[in-house]
């Protein structure tokens, strides 16, 4: 609580304010994209020797409880976990329930992502047993953190940013619990194949190479060696062997469904025809777009159009469904460099098909590296809860302030060649482009192009693109003309909710400084408002 | 206030809806009271962004339509103010308050007036109490959209649509596409036109018509009411045959009015009536498709088809609108914005009927241009008839910018 309390507030580098001073550590306020320059060496974890590890390979323990105190488990410490059985993830919860039961207090939870089926760790908190969280938080655990009811500092990274923050020493994993679909006893672990299978377990690895202490959980022990191995045994400590690591059906979608909205599929198909008629399309390109619905049928119309144009790409890069394991069987595109595997076709492809290529935040994203695939991509295509006149954009509140989601890749991605936000105009009756964003999450420098149903805005910096697509036919409008034609149709600007004055949880930018402040939401439901009578 | 007023019941109005995955709509329920000035209970999915604008807008229509004492419950799942404003009138007036009054959202700017002979290859049907397909509809660009009053409206909506569609005529832009309604059938679809016609539709489609007198009647309903509020813009007509006997009358409908621009089918119904089951193949309803081309161009007016059911099937529609205009049909009804772009590119001349036409029309400007009263091409004489058809051809693949045009129009 105290560390709230004396939270000093400066003004950033694009003019927002924030805290020098989150859950005990100091911060660096954000100074640009390429603002903060980095010294030192990457952080270290213990070394290790064989001689304290059985040499017949054999690291099973019992139960989780046993893995757990053999890692030396104590308040205060840090549990990670990763999100690749996303909402039918048993693990995390488990782990952290456990610690509880063995009494550990203050605990910092650090998830790659948090899905609602780990909302029971509302109580944990609430018991003491959890101190706070350090990844995504939405639903039940965005609008605790949110009321400002956790008693540390929320801070939301990037998948690539996540990576940063453990590899540069600013996060220390205590203990990593790795949720494997299939494992050996000697730690090795792939996430294609079992009951359980998730596809790729990329997240995981930043967790298993820097920890003090690894734990792999599996529901599917093979005889070593497990192959493919992406987690590798020598980081491991512990195996442990359980009935199920999670609900396969939550786990992995059976078919990913493209949107039927008519208005989304409207902005899928500008967008694909921007990348065609930008010219952006053409043989040997890239693209990356997610799974969500409107990302879907983009690729779905963006692979026609290519099949017409005869054009094929060198790679996309995943969240994988079935829409890009098609382009790849009918060799529309070389490879998928896959980050995570979303529904069952997807599981199935990158479990035999040896140009579906699991990757890792470190490949992908990691800012702190000497490069990374995000900025090789030739266009990426996003979505956004708003976005403002100088094209800067929030993806992790709802314009009342309240948690929304995770960054995810999000952040890593803006740095494509040409960084397309997907959006409608406005939500029922809520703009999404507006004056100037909530929360802010990604700057506009680096995003080109917002697709919405009424137009296409190209920021005015990419003159290069507004050359490209003149005369092509495409709605190009100004970003300003947009919105006010969508306040024409909501009935004027919308009013500015009032935030608290305390910060409940820092957004950082890919080189972990600070890029923009949560504040405390203070209407209790949003969605009532008693309104005094007439005259 | 007299005793026996005193006495009587006070009323109570309830209109649009509200929770469950309902949205861009609002219900609002209204109980009058007879002392206390208006009192509101507002519920809003927006309110931290629109609450003060959505009391406003209430406060405002409430004094508008006369009302001093009521209390007025919102639950509000993000309704734009046009939206708003019917659901407000719609409630008040099923309460008994707010007399003959209006509360009118502020009209934009109409778009030019239709032509009788415009484009009208895709009409998107936009089911009349449901707001929330409204305000986009314009951006999938069909030639036109219907609000219709008719089927897709309960009969218990009826007053509440006819309020929404009056309030979207006035305050929606719908782009180029003409603005259609279809009423009821009569004599409902009078009451429909007293509210419709002031706003200046560009063309009503008239249901279920089976005789010349309705289509007069509604003619006359049509000239009346834009007299009375000073419509001078053309209201066209579309009368849509969905019987065996509407299909015998025919021509004599085609020709009951003036303002009729175009004449329709409607197959479920006419199935129905025959008692065959529709096909996608249409085998059924071959002959009276053929007589409402006939008696249309006889009469010379477009013909215009049903529409294609299954959304889910873009093949099917692409063969039913080629083999619709291979008939003589000049465009059809979708029921899904994704049709409208198959449904136009099924409705467009094909490249070398384009080209062969352009061909002739050359040929007949040069030999204008000569004073030949022969046109040929080749070795070939050309039939007037021939001519005309090709200057018909190109005249529409203009208007469907098929064709470049000289002030730098796309092709």
């Amino acid at each position: 609580m105290s560390v709230i309390a004396t939270a000093e507030l400066v003004t950033n580098g694009i003019g927002r304010r924030v805290p020098t001073l989150v859950n005990g550590r100091e911060q660096t306020p954000y100074a640009g994209v390429d603002g903060h320059s980095p010294v030192g060496n990457k952080y270290g974890p213990p070394i290790r020797t064989n001689s304290d590890y059985p040499r017949n390979g054999d690291k099973r323990a019992p139960d989780l409880e046993t893995a757990l105190r053999l890692c030396g488990l104590r308040d205060g410490m840090t549990i990670s976990s990763h999100h690749h059985l996303r909402n039918g993830d048993r693990v995390a919860l488990t782990a952290l329930e456990t610690a509880a039961r063995m009494g550990a207090k203050d605990l910092m939870w650090f998830p790659s992502a948090s899905f609602p089926c780990h909302e029971p760790v509302i109580d944990l908190m609430k018991s003491g047993a959890v101190h706070h969280i350090e990844g995504s938080m939405n639903g039940p655990l965005g609008d605790f953190c949110s009321h400002g009811n956790m008693r540390g500092m929320g801070v939301l990274r990037s998948h690539g940013g996540r990576w940063q923050a453990v590899q540069d020493g600013e996060v220390h994993i205590d203990i990593a619990v790795i949720a494997a679909p299939t494992a050996d006893f000697f730690g090795n672990a792939d996430g294609a194949h079992g009951k359980s299978a998730c596809g790729s377990l990329g997240f995981a690895l930043t967790d298993s190479v820097y920890a003090d202490r690894v734990i792999v959980v599996t529901d599917n022990l093979v005889p070593f060696p497990c192959i493919p191995w992406q987690i590798q045994g020598n980081d491991v400590d512990y195996v442990v062997e359980v009935e199920s690591i999670g609900d396969p059906s939550k786990i992995v979608s059976g078919t990913t469904q493209i949107t039927r909205s008519p208005d989304r599929l409207r902005i899928s198909e500008l967008v694909a025809r921007f990348l065609r008629d930008s010219g952006i399309m053409r043989n040997g390109f890239s693209f990356q777009a997610g799974a969500g619905g409107v990302a879907l049928a983009f690729v779905d119309y963006l692979a026609r159009m290519m099949k017409e144009a005869g054009v094929k790409a060198s790679f996309v890069r995943g969240g994988s469904t079935k829409y890009l394991v098609d382009m790849l069987k009918e060799g529309l595109t070389g490879y998928i460099l896959d980050g995570q595997t979303f529904d069952l076709d997807a599981v199935q492809s990158i479990a035999t098909d040896p140009r579906h290529v699991p990757t890792s935040p470190f490949t992908s994203y990691n800012f702190h590296g000497k490069g990374n695939f995000a900025s090789i991509v030739d266009a990426c295509v996003l979505g956004a809860t708003e976005v403002d006149v100088n094209f800067n954009a929030n993806v992790v509140t709802h314009s009342d302030g309240r948690l929304l989601h995770g960054i995810g890749g999000w952040q890593n991605c803006l740095f494509a060649g040409c960084t397309i936000l997907a959006v409608p105009s406005f939500r029922d009756r809520i703009p999404v482009i507006v004056d100037e964003v909530t929360t802010l999450t990604g700057p506009g420098e680096l995003i080109d192009v917002i697709a919405t149903e009424r137009g296409i805005a190209i920021n005015p910096k990419r003159r290069d693109l507004l050359d490209a697509v003149k005369g092509k036919g495409l709605p190009i409008r100004s970003i300003e003309e947009i919105k006010a034609e969508v306040e024409r149709i909501c009935g004027g600007k919308p009013a500015k909710p009032k935030l608290g004055d305390r910060p409940v949880a820092v957004v950082k930018w890919v080189d972990g400084t600070v890029l923009d402040t949560v504040w405390q939401v203070l209407e209790d439901n949003p969605y009532s408002a008693k309104v005094a009578g007439g005259e | 206030m007299p005793a026996a007023a005193e006495a009587s019941q006070l009323h109570r109005g309830e209109a649009g809806r509200a929770g469950g995955d309902v949205r861009s709509d609002v219900r609002v329920t209204v109980e009058e009271r007879r002392s206390g000035g208006i009192e509101l209970d507002l519920h809003s999915r927006v309110a931290l962004y629109y609450g003060e604008n959505i009391r406003q807008q209430v406060l405002d229509a409430v004094h508008e339509l006369g009302v001093e004492h009521a209390h007025l419950a919102i639950v509000d799942e993000g309704a734009l103010p046009f939206v708003i404003g019917a659901r407000v009138e719609a409630a008040l007036k099923r309460a008994g308050l707010g007399g003959n009054t209006a509360a009118l959202p502020d009209p934009i700017p109409l778009p030019s007036a239709s032509a009788r002979d415009r484009l009208r290859r895709s009409r998107l049907y936009l089911p009349g109490n449901e707001p929330k397909y409204f305000i986009n509809a314009g951006l999938h660009a069909p030639d036109a959209v219907i609000l219709d009053l008719e089927d897709s409206v309960h009969h218990a909506e009826k007053d509440a649509a006819r309020l929404l569609v009056r309030n979207a005529l006035r305050a929606v832009d719908f782009g180029a596409a003409e603005r259609m309604v279809r009423i009821n059938q009569l004599p409902l679809g009078i009451t429909d036109l007293e509210e419709i016609v002031p706003q200046s539709p560009d063309l009503i489609l008239i249901p279920k018509v089976e005789t010349a007198t309705q289509v007069a009647e509604v003619d006359a309903a049509i000239t009346r009411i834009a007299q009375q509020f000073g419509v001078t813009r053309p209201v066209w007509l579309m009368p849509i045959l969905e019987s065996a006997l509407g299909i015998e009358n025919a021509f004599a409908i085609a020709t009951a009015s003036d303002r009729i621009a175009a004449l329709t089918i409607g197959l479920e119904d006419y199935t129905a009536d025959l008692g065959v089951v529709k096909t996608s193949t249409g085998a059924e309803s071959l002959y009276a498709r053929q007589r409402v081309v006939n008696a249309a161009h006889a009469a010379h007016v477009q013909a215009i088809d049903s529409v294609y059911g299954d959304v889910a099937d873009m093949d099917g529609l692409q063969r039913w609108g080629e083999a619709s205009r291979a008939m003589g049909f000049e465009g059809m009804g979708c029921i899904h914005p994704m049709q409208i772009e198959v449904i136009h590119h099924a409705f467009a001349p094909s490249s070398s009927e384009l080209e062969k036409a352009l061909n002739i029309v050359a040929a007949f400007e040069e030999a204008q241009a000569r004073g030949l009263g022969v046109v040929s091409l080749g070795s070939k004489m050309v039939d007037a008839p021939v001519v005309n058809r090709a200057v018909k051809l190109v005249a529409r693949a203009k208007q469907m910018g098929l064709i470049p045009t000289s002030d730098g129009g796309q092709p």
